[in-house]
């Protein structure tokens, strides 16, 4: 069929506008921005300080590495939470309550971030709602201040990016015809051992697409390591912030997005390798 | 002889709909019983009770003289060939074999031997390393009762498991699959919708429907002599007539079929002048222009249509009364003048026809 | 194990019981934020003082409900805006990318489709400043050389729009390009052999085709706009969309008006999930 020159630039024009302009330019702009600094005069030269800066200074590659580690724990604890949540929902409930149970396992997600936070702040904090009632039921004396700490950030990167492993690994789990998991039982296998051979070597494709979007969303979140994370637990999305709004070092600033751009697109590439998958088949 | 599996008054209720209604059989041992029934009749809840994957509501299942109920599928002495063979994509074909023995606790180097033994026997050596999608249909269909046999059960379950193959691959698995039943002697319990892989394979053939056995017989039992309506329509092709009964002597009755067609036929039943009958006849048992008329019931048809299928040709005709009739063509040469709109005559003999009371 | 395999009753049981414990742990934050709306106390905490709707409609002195509260309500108005133009410029050019990568073939293809997914693995908070930057590059570069001045380039309302339709795009693409590779081919060249056009076809035929999936992906684009806070934090300008604004007012101490508008916010995009979970199961 000889297809119209028309219908294509129609489609094309609009498209790579966005691609360049919106995507590729700024974040070229980025990375040169990143090798720019000044001079003792204040003149604009190319420079490497601002990634020496990063190496040398403690408190920016240990807050990286800190980062990154919490993510990945972040997204481990999603995956051990979300794999009977969804397992339930696929394989043991009832098919009616499967729906119900989704759309309740969706809501609370289509809510803005800030206000699932808030809510936990709420209920957490020193004056919170949990605070009161344990002080009710005399478990506790004096009120402990629940907020703030690493422990309740990783809860609440945990609780933020759930959803986006457990809808993955329902789809995936759906998929797992109930028969194989029939045959492995009357072939003699007992629940571990259905669990190692079958189900999780099934869902892999699952585990991984989820996995990948919950290390993204924690290692880019904002919203919850600074409301919720201590003093001490600060997160690098946060060093970019302070560096580009309170210092105004818009060249530290690039240099520290980028390298948080390629930390996260270098876990993304090997794991996709490690599963041996394409970009394309976990995005869809 | 002994039975592998006694099925005793076995019922199964989901809810206030009764799948399996009162189901009493034996198999002996080493024998090929095939259950037989429309899609919905309660096979599959009966061979899934028998499994262990359903509970009966009631009745009792015991497997070389042990009582299974309460027992979980992994510790009965049976294994299931599932309907889309549920075959382990994530392990290759050794390692679907070997998954059964692995359980056991079997070595690895036992586990190796009989794999390979297993491979062999269902004319797949070689095949251990290849992944389940590299397989095709009949490959995939002896790697799935392999991976059965190698546990040696007492009985060998089949849940339609030719269902997902075309035509020709059906037809060359039924012959393979009686061979490996008759070579290895375990006893194997086969369900299917399919008449013809019932009778191809089968011992003994039950015939459901409805949750019940309708009958429970020999491949020629059934065909020759079905016990009741549904089997004699669902085992087979038959022509059927409805007429009632003018005079009954012993051992034959005279029909009045209601286009006006007088028939003498043989009457198993004792049936009172004047009631109701359905009567079925065989498309062979129709023969084309029978040179000894004596004692055949006579008459004369038009040829519709000449439906060929090789050895199975038929012709489509239609009394004066446009009453369709299925006749057997044989493949002789001798019927080749025959072409559509033709008239010609045919008989049957009293014997082949099959007559039961109509239901009020 | 599974509905048809044997399972004990403590197994059983304790599923029940953790999913029970999960839902809590899901819902929680969201019920109390809900329920400390409706606290007469001029904190959001327990105990309970009784019923009151004060803090939405209180006029002051001492308290100013949500109603009255211009800051507030200014933000939400400013958020319907920036969702509104970010779902229709998303659809617009997210439909016209499915068309691009399901229908048409040109070279670079691959590539660029990577670029398109690139969105999705970067985090939102570099998208921010990237945009951030070469909007300050492309504006100092007009002054310069123009000595034009575009309010476009400072971070702003528009600034906000244009850095969330840069991913939320990809959303967009990726659901309606699903839907069009459900397309049957035929309709399209059964219209044009009885004598329509490239472009008439579109959209006479695969436009129709298409609209539940276009406005699901509006209703998407919407929530994800009216949600944003990582990519917005960077861009935006004198008037703070609504999870900016909760942001400002949560870090700094919080009064029970923002309970109100999270209620509002949870009822209201729930409303609207629900909306589109219909509506998109009633095209199917």
């Amino acid at each position: 069929m000889n297809r119209s020159r028309l219908a294509f630039w129609i489609f094309f024009a609009p498209v790579i506008m966005w691609l360049v302009l919106l995507i590729v330019l700024p974040h070229l702009d980025l990375l040169t921005m990143s090798f720019r600094g000044e001079n003792d005069y204040g003149d604009p030269i190319w420079t490497f300080e601002n990634y020496t800066n990063f190496f040398t200074e403690p408190v920016y590659w240990l807050t990286f590495v800190r980062t990154a580690l919490y993510a990945i724990i972040t997204t481990f604890i999603t995956f051990l939470l979300a794999m009977p949540v969804s397992f339930f929902i696929a394989k043991l409930a009832r098919t009616r309550a499967q729906g119900a149970l989704m759309i309740l396992l969706l809501l609370p997600f289509w809510v803005s971030e800030l206000v699932r936070i808030y809510g936990w702040m709420i209920l957490l904090r020193e004056s919170g709602v949990l605070n009161f009632f344990m002080l009710k039921l005399g478990i506790i004396d004096t009120p402990i201040e629940m907020l703030y700490n690493d422990a309740t950030m990783i809860m609440g990167l945990v609780y933020t990016s759930m959803l986006f492993m457990v809808v993955p690994l329902v789809s995936v789990m759906d998929s797992l015809d109930d028969s194989l998991i029939e045959a492995a039982h009357d072939l003699g296998a007992g629940h571990l051992t259905i669990w190692r051979t079958i189900i999780i070597p099934h869902c892999k494709p699952g585990i991984t697409s989820g996995s990948i979007v919950v290390f993204m969303l924690a290692l880019g979140n904002y919203l919850t390591p600074n409301l919720m994370g201590g003093k001490n637990s600060l997160w690098f999305t946060e060093q970019i912030y302070n560096q580009f709004i309170a210092s105004f070092n818009w060249n530290q600033g690039s240099a520290f997005g980028f390298l948080l751009l390629l930390l996260s697109s270098l876990i993304i590439w090997v794991g996709l390798k490690l599963t041996r998958q394409k970009l394309g088949e976990v995005a869809s | 002889m002994s039975n592998d599996l006694s099925v005793r008054n076995m019922v199964k209720k989901f809810d206030d709909f009764t799948a399996v209604d009162n189901v009493t059989f034996d198999v002996p041992k080493g024998s090929f019983f095939s259950i037989l029934g429309p899609s919905g009749c309660g096979k599959t809840t009966l061979l899934r009770m028998i499994a262990g994957f359903e509970e009966p509501t009631s009745g009792a299942i015991e497997i070389r003289g042990k009582d299974m109920l309460g027992v979980p599928p992994n510790h009965r002495p049976v294994n299931l060939v599932f309907q889309h063979l549920a075959l382990f994509p994530m392990m290759n074909v050794e390692e679907n074999i070997a998954f059964g023995l692995k359980r056991r606790g079997v070595k690895g180097p036992e586990i190796r031997k009989q794999t390979d033994t297993m491979l062999e026997r269902v004319g797949l050596p070689g095949f251990g390393g290849k992944q389940i999608n590299q397989l095709s249909g009949g490959q995939k269909q002896r790697v799935a009762i392999a991976r059965c046999l190698v546990l040696e059960p007492s009985v060998l379950l089949l849940d339609e498991p030719l269902g997902a193959l075309d035509l020709k691959l059906r037809e060359q698995m039924k012959i393979e699959l009686k061979k490996l039943q008759t070579k290895i002697g375990t006893t194997f319990i086969y369900i299917t919708h399919d008449q013809s892989e019932a009778l191809v394979m089968s011992d003994h053939v039950a015939v459901m429907n409805n949750g019940q056995f309708e009958q429970i017989g020999t491949p020629q039992e059934l065909y020759g002599k079905p016990k009741t309506p549904f089997v004699a329509q669902f085992v087979g092709d038959n022509n059927q007539w409805s007429g009632n009964v003018t005079q009954s002597n012993p051992g034959e009755i005279i029909i009045a079929t209601d286009d006006g067609y007088s028939f003498r036929t043989k009457g198993d039943a004792p049936c009172a002048d004047g009631c109701r009958v359905n009567l079925y006849l065989r498309p062979e048992a129709i023969r084309i222009e029978p040179r000894q008329t004596e004692g055949l019931n006579v008459f004369d048809v038009q040829v519709k249509s000449i439906l060929f299928d090789g050895a199975n040709s038929r012709l489509l005709t239609t009394t004066k009364e446009e009453h369709e009739l299925i006749v057997t063509l044989p493949q002789t040469r001798k019927f080749d003048h025959i072409k559509p709109g033709d008239t010609i005559s045919v008989g049957w003999h009293p014997e082949s026809g099959i007559c039961f009371e109509a239901e009020a | 194990m599974i509905r048809s395999l044997p399972r004990s009753k403590t197994y059983n049981w304790s599923f029940n019981l953790f999913i029970l414990l999960y839902f809590t742990f899901l819902f929680a934050p969201l019920v109390v934020t809900c329920v400390l709306a409706f606290n007469d106390s001029n904190f959001p905490s327990l105990p309970w003082q009784g019923f009151s709707l004060d803090w939405f409609i209180a006029d002051g002195p001492d308290r100013i409900g949500l109603f009255h509260d211009d800051q507030n309500l200014r933000s939400i108005v400013t958020s319907f805006q920036t969702a509104f133009f970010v779902s229709i410029l998303s659809v617009i050019v997210g439909t016209c990318a499915s068309f691009l990568f399901e229908k048409e073939e040109f070279r670079f293809k691959g590539f660029l489709y990577f670029l398109m997914l690139a969105p999705l693995v970067i985090p939102g908070v570099i998208l921010g400043i990237s945009l951030l930057l070469a909007a300050n590059t492309a504006g100092t570069f007009f002054e310069d050389v123009f000595g034009l001045d575009f309010d476009l380039f400072r971070p702003s309302f528009w600034l906000v729009v244009l850095g969330q339709f840069s991913f939320i795009s990809t959303f967009v693409t990726l659901v309606v390009s699903a839907r069009l590779r459900k397309f049957d081919h035929s309709l399209e060249e059964a219209a044009l052999n009885l004598g329509a056009t490239q472009l008439g076809v579109i959209w006479h035929i695969t436009l129709k085709f298409l609209r539940p999936a276009i406005v699901g992906a509006a209703a998407v684009a919407f929530l994800m706009s009216f949600e944003n806070f990582n990519t917005t934090l960077f861009l935006v300008g004198s008037e703070p969309t609504l999870p900016i604004n909760l942001y400002l007012q949560v870090r700094d101490g919080s009064t029970p008006v923002i309970n109100a508008v999270s209620l509002l916010l949870i009822v209201g995009t729930s409303l609207m999930a629900l909306a589109n979970l219909y509506f998109t199961k009633k095209g199917d």
